[in-house]
């Protein structure tokens, strides 16, 4: 194991993030408040509750989740895309690493950055409501695990993607979508059963429901469901992975 | 000793279907400077990049210090350094950690001494703080050279090293090159020029179209080239080559019609006066004269009909 060459990659990512630490926090805050805003005003004017939780408070893990996924995404696909694009990837390539330590130095530091946006979100919404945290531990866990598995497919996006454009498309048509009808903003229970059916498709649904879980121990699905979901799309991520560098596909052609 | 760096019958087919490497193979000892001289797309790049792990083999295979360069590519990478041909830097990182980057890659020690010493060889201490997209073309080679050099590599590959530096700067890096094998490193580079191979290079490998033509000492070759032949047309056929000119190196042309002295243009003494006034002397009538070179261009086609011989 070549611990000092993932460190070198994680140090390295990490130090482009604290050079622009500022935006990387200021930009959560507000998009978190105009959240509160908008949500916590408008819509929870009208739905005071769900299921016991105040609306206001109900959102924060789906809010968390949202941001979370999308930074780990583009993250990390930024993050090798940017290499490939520029050329500087060859220094990657010739080194005496294998996939493992390229993935855990660059996944590893987009996780980091989404992880501390996630904690700033939360941070900044405990400012507008009442938060309890039911099982911290679990709620701690759940996020990590979505960012490590999030950032994991973020660095898929980003071998595979041939141009910036590319870069953009998965989480704009793919991943938004999801988690937008993944219960981020309101619980399955409320939609119609035929819908609810359709819902247990969407992987998200099991991410949002085990996280929020961890704050107001309700659920849409079963918490071990929710940890089974993630534990197979990381090690999902991780098969797809070692594939690439296996076959050289995008990477080595 | 074992050669440091043998490549057995190495191919690469890119997507697509292009063959770009045609069956190499190559023996490089420990400590020589090889330069691989070729024309564009001659597969130069595409023979480093599949030593250094860029791209894969199609098939065939090396070894560097004896290592597989798929099977044990840790150690194999291990005791390589990289220079690319083109130049790929990330513009707001500063000098000195690009350089600690590719160290802490190669699984080394941060060690700033040793990157200092390093800067210092390459004349770009001063600017270890300075981000790259403040260096002009020539300085940002030399910290893609810095960067090959950051973990003390064995094998070092240069990929077109002297492309769009000026000529003092060329000279500067010819210097590097021989200090760098005076500590023993062994240095493969490729460039369009023989006379850059000739300047640097202990060996110089022909290759052309995916195909290593040639292979030979640096002197050996240069001398090959340095021959020229003098083309002396005569009035009357001869039979054969007079006995009083045995002591030329002769050679009787198409139908007797013509004398071909084949002398080295570099020695001190032609010998043309001379012929020409044995000549005389022997009572044979010249016609013409005329001279022929054998360009680095020739050799190659006279390699590749004997290839088809
Ligand atoms: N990624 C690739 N995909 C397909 N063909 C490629 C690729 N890279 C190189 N080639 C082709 O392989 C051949 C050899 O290219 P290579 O870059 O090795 O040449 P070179 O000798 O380094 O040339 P130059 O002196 O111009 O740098 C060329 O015909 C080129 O078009
Ligand atoms: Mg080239």
């Amino acid at each position: 194991m070549n611990v000092i060459a993932i460190w070198s990659i994680y140090r390295y990512e990490m130090a482009r993030f604290f050079r622009t630490i500022l935006q990387s926090f200021i930009s959560p805050v507000i998009s978190t408040s105009l959240y509160f805003v908008v949500f916590g005003t408008a819509i929870g004017s009208r739905i005071q509750e769900v299921e016991g939780v105040s609306y206001g408070a109900f959102i924060v893990p789906g809010l968390i989740m949202l941001s979370v996924m999308m930074q780990s995404i583009s993250n990390a696909s930024f993050a090798i895309y940017f290499p490939k694009f520029i050329g500087t990837i060859y220094e990657i390539l010739s080194a005496p690493v294998n996939f493992l330590e390229v993935v855990v130095g660059y996944v590893g530091a987009a996780a980091t950055k989404s992880l501390f946006i996630g904690l700033v979100i939360l941070g900044t919404a405990s400012l507008f409501v009442d938060l309890s945290i039911a099982h911290p531990l679990a709620m701690l866990a759940f996020l990590v695990l979505t960012c490590i598995s999030f950032a994991l497919m973020g660095f898929i996006i980003g071998i595979w993607a041939k141009n910036f454009e590319q870069l953009q498309l998965v989480p704009m048509l793919i991943v938004t979508p999801l988690v937008f009808l993944g219960g981020a903003f309101y619980s399955t229970s409320m939609l119609p059963p035929v819908w609810q059916t359709v819902t247990l498709f969407n992987p998200v649904v099991y991410l949002i429901s085990g996280f929020r879980w961890a704050f107001f121990e309700q659920a849409d699905v079963p918490v071990g469901l929710s940890l089974l979901a993630i534990a197979g799309f990381t090690a999902l991520c991780l098969g797809v992975i070692w594939w690439i560098f296996r076959s050289g596909w995008r990477l080595r052609d | 000793m074992a050669p440091i760096l043998q490549i057995k019958n190495l191919r690469k087919t890119y997507e697509g279907g292009f063959e770009a490497l045609k069956g190499v193979s190559l023996d490089i000892e420990e400590g020589e400077i090889i330069a691989l001289l070729g024309p564009n797309g001659a597969g130069k790049t595409t023979l480093i990049s599949t030593l250094c792990g860029i791209t894969i083999p199609t098939s065939g295979n090396a070894t560097v210090g004896g290592f597989d360069i798929q099977r044990d590519f840790r150690a194999a990478r291990n005791l390589i350094g990289l220079v690319p041909q083109e130049i790929a830097l990330e513009q707001f990182e500063t000098v000195g950690n690009a350089v600690r980057l590719t160290r802490g890659l190669f699984g080394k020690r941060r060690d700033d001494a040793h990157i200092d010493k390093v800067l210092g060889q390459l004349s770009l201490l001063d600017k270890k703080g300075v981000r790259t997209m403040a260096l002009s073309g020539g300085m940002k080679r030399r910290v893609l050279i810095a960067k090959a050099l950051s973990h003390d590599p064995r094998v070092l590959f240069l990929d077109e090293p002297t492309a769009g530096v000026d000529v003092s700067l060329r000279k500067e890096m010819w210097e590097v090159v021989a200090e760098l094998k005076r500590d023993g490193v062994t240095i493969i580079l490729t460039t369009h020029y023989l006379e850059e191979a000739e300047a640097i290079a202990d060996r110089i490998a022909v290759i052309n179209k995916g195909e290593i033509l040639l292979v030979e000492e640096t002197d050996k070759l240069m001398q090959r080239l340095g021959k020229k032949q003098l083309i002396v047309d005569l009035r009357d056929p001869l039979a054969e080559i007079p006995a009083a000119l045995a002591g030329f190196d002769l050679a009787l042309g198409a139908e007797g019609r013509c004398l071909i002295y084949t002398y080295d243009t570099q020695s001190e003494r032609t010998g043309i006066t001379r012929l020409l006034s044995e000549l005389a002397a022997t009572g044979i009538n010249l016609r013409d004269l005329s001279t022929r070179q054998d360009s680095l261009e020739e050799i190659f086609v006279g390699l590749v009909r004997e290839d088809a011989a």
